[in-house]
């Protein structure tokens, strides 16, 4: 079974078994966005709040594979505190590192929705050092196994879009 | 002619006499040549024919054959290349409408796209004159997108009813109310195979009761056609679509069959060469019937390819083949139980009786998507996701199955080397 230990990493495997900050919060104040993988049928929603510029709380519910939910997971994790800045930036890293292939997968018929609007998708992504993902890099692997790279960035796709209703102040601060 | 010649290179592993029994369904896999590719050094072990099957060399060789020495435009050309061509498609629709039991094949049998097109030319066209505002069509819980999506395009354009036929706890289509359904109906459109959970609907029963309805009645054959013997009349449908690259066929192309008098009403589908006996500046007078629905240069070679598909599945016998199914879903029903008791969950009907050998998967909590990823290492090629059926898996209560189907070409070490992938991911997802 060589190549299955590149996409089920450790850390993978454990943010799936015991995800982190999985649940809801209220909305408003929080921003609240789904996100679907209509190839399969994986569903996320982010809960995030966002007060003065800084990321004061995420949460994620939804069913998924292990990889839509180890990523969505280690996301919630790496942006929970940050500002809405860094948070943009690590998003851009990520979905760079992911990016080869996903460029290439975009035009499948039934494409990945959330993914349509961000302008960043693709080769004008920066090309931020991998290494400063910590954890994340675990996602990695995903990438030799383009079918997958959907699942892993479901999430990112839905918290960049939460980000960016939370901006423009769709649900607005209590 | 060249069809002849396409039909002897049939299959070397099997009888051309109709004496099912004496099918040796171990050797079908020689005939087909992408199952001796080896996938992550594995053996490929395909388990995905409800989506697409594969195809047998003679398929290839037809196809092959075709277009190294007849293909021309047909209908339209005097010089012999096109006349052959032209007779070579008309000879699969004859070979096609045979193997459905279509009492008047030259007219009845229209060549698609696939399935989904020919369920898109019935709304386009038969709906479209016959159905108006507050009209009813009854589908049912089990359908897929194609059965789905036309209807609801016609509910939004212009105002029928939807009502839908729901399932049991055996996973069969609960008919106690069907009568109260039916009231009113103009259409019924049903599956005669799920495609999710393989049941095998009572197709014959709901379109008598349709029928005394006052009701037409459509199968979405995609599921069924392929597997189990299939005879138009006594399933008692108006319209039956399928798809020939389910049925080891090419790609692009489908079929409609639909009842003479049905079809001769309609207006014709898409417009253009071919469909047309007279165009005008002022108008068009239709082409008749099949052509009348086939605008454009059709899927010459495909027909060809699917005329082959056709000969060597009825070299075969479709008895045989449900036959070999049958077995075949019980001892995967039996080796999956064995193995993994409660772990595992198959959504369908139990028994093999009212199914086909469609096995929708559930194991513990690993999702399906992980379930397909390690099988794939294993060389098992099985489909994880919502099968194009999302009100069914809503009703089911889950986003997504892994789905092993089976076909002709598999057999018990297929389903061994299945169960032993499931246990791999149990052990990785422990
Ligand atoms: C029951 C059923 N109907 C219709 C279709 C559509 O077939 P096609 O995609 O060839 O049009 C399928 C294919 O999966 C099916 O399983």
């Amino acid at each position: 079974m060589t190549g299955l230990e590149d996409l089920y990493r450790e850390i993978i495997l454990d943010h799936y078994r015991s995800p982190r900050n999985r649940g809801e919060l209220p909305s408003p104040p929080a921003q609240r966005v789904e996100g679907f993988n209509p190839l399969c049928g994986d569903e996320v929603v982010v809960y995030v709040q966002v007060h003065d510029g800084t990321v004061t709380d995420i949460r994620f519910a939804g069913q998924g594979c292990s990889i839509s939910q180890s990523s969505a997971s280690l996301m919630s994790s790496a942006v929970k505190g940050k500002s809405v800045t860094e948070a943009r930036n690590l998003i851009r890293t990520f979905k760079a590192m992911m990016s080869v292939h996903e460029a290439r997968l975009g035009d499948s018929p039934e494409g990945d929705v959330s993914s349509n609007g961000s302008a960043e998708d693709g080769a004008d992504a920066p090309a931020t050092d991998p290494e400063s993902l910590g954890e994340l890099a675990a996602l990695q692997g995903v990438v030799k196994f383009p079918v997958r790279i959907k699942c892993a960035t479901l999430s990112w796709n839905t918290l960049a879009q939460g980000l960016d209703e939370a901006e423009q102040g769709i649900v607005l601060d209590a | 002619m060249t069809n002849s010649r396409v039909d002897q290179k049939v299959a070397p592993t099997m009888r051309t006499d109709s004496c099912p029994s004496d099918v040796d369904f171990s050797k079908l896999k020689g005939d087909f040549p992408i199952l001796g590719r080896t996938v992550h050094g594995h053996r490929v072990v395909y388990l995905d024919s409800a989506s697409s099957a594969q195809r047998p060399q003679s398929v290839l060789d037809a196809m092959d054959s075709y277009y190294q020495t007849t293909h021309a435009n047909v209908h339209r050309g005097v010089y012999t290349l096109a006349e052959e061509a032209d007779r070579l498609y008309e000879a699969a629709r004859v070979a096609v409408g045979r193997l459905i039991g279509a009492p008047d094949p030259e007219h009845e049998v229209i060549f698609t796209k696939n399935a989904t097109e020919a369920i898109n030319l019935v709304a386009a066209t038969w709906a479209r004159s016959n159905l108006g505002h507050g009209d009813v069509v009854l589908l049912t819980d089990m359908e897929h997108h194609a059965n789905i999506v036309p209807w609801l395009m016609l509910a939004e354009e212009r105002g029928i009813e939807l009502r839908w036929i729901g399932i049991d706890d055996e996973y069969r289509l609960d008919l106690s109310d069907l009568d109260r359904l039916l009231d009113g109906v103009k259409l019924v459109a049903c599956t005669t195979m799920s495609n999710v959970l393989g049941t095998i609907t009572p197709f014959a029963q709901i379109a008598e009761a349709a029928h005394r309805a006052g009701a037409v009645v459509l199968a979405d054959g995609a599921q069924s056609v392929p597997h189990v013997p299939t005879d138009v009349t006594r399933l008692g449908c108006d319209f039956l679509a399928f798809s020939a690259h389910k049925m080891l066929g090419p790609t692009g192309i489908g079929v409609l069959w639909g009842r003479r008098e049905l079809l001769e009403a309609m207006p014709p589908f898409l417009g253009g060469g071919g469909m047309i006996r007279d165009v005008r500046h002022d108008g068009f007078t239709a082409n008749v019937l099949p052509w009348k629905f086939e605008a454009g240069t059709p899927p010459i070679a495909e027909a060809v390819g699917f005329g082959a598909a056709v000969s060597y599945l009825e070299s075969i016998g479709l008895d045989a083949i449900r036959a070999h199914e049958v077995d075949l879903t019980a001892y995967a029903q039996s080796v999956l139980a064995e193995r993994f008791g409660d772990d595992l969950k198959i959504f369908g009907p139990p028994g093999t009786v009212e199914r086909g050998g469609v096995l929708s998967l559930a194991y513990r909590d690993v999702h399906p998507h992980d379930l397909a990823q390690v099988l794939d290492q294993a060389g098992v090629c099985v489909r994880a996701g919502h099968h194009c059926a999302k009100p069914l898996m809503r009703r089911l209560g889950v986003n997504a199955t892994a789905r092993a189907s089976l076909y002709l070409y598999n057999d018990e070490s297929d389903v061994d080397v299945l169960a032993d992938a499931i246990a791999e991911a149990g052990t990785l997802f422990a």
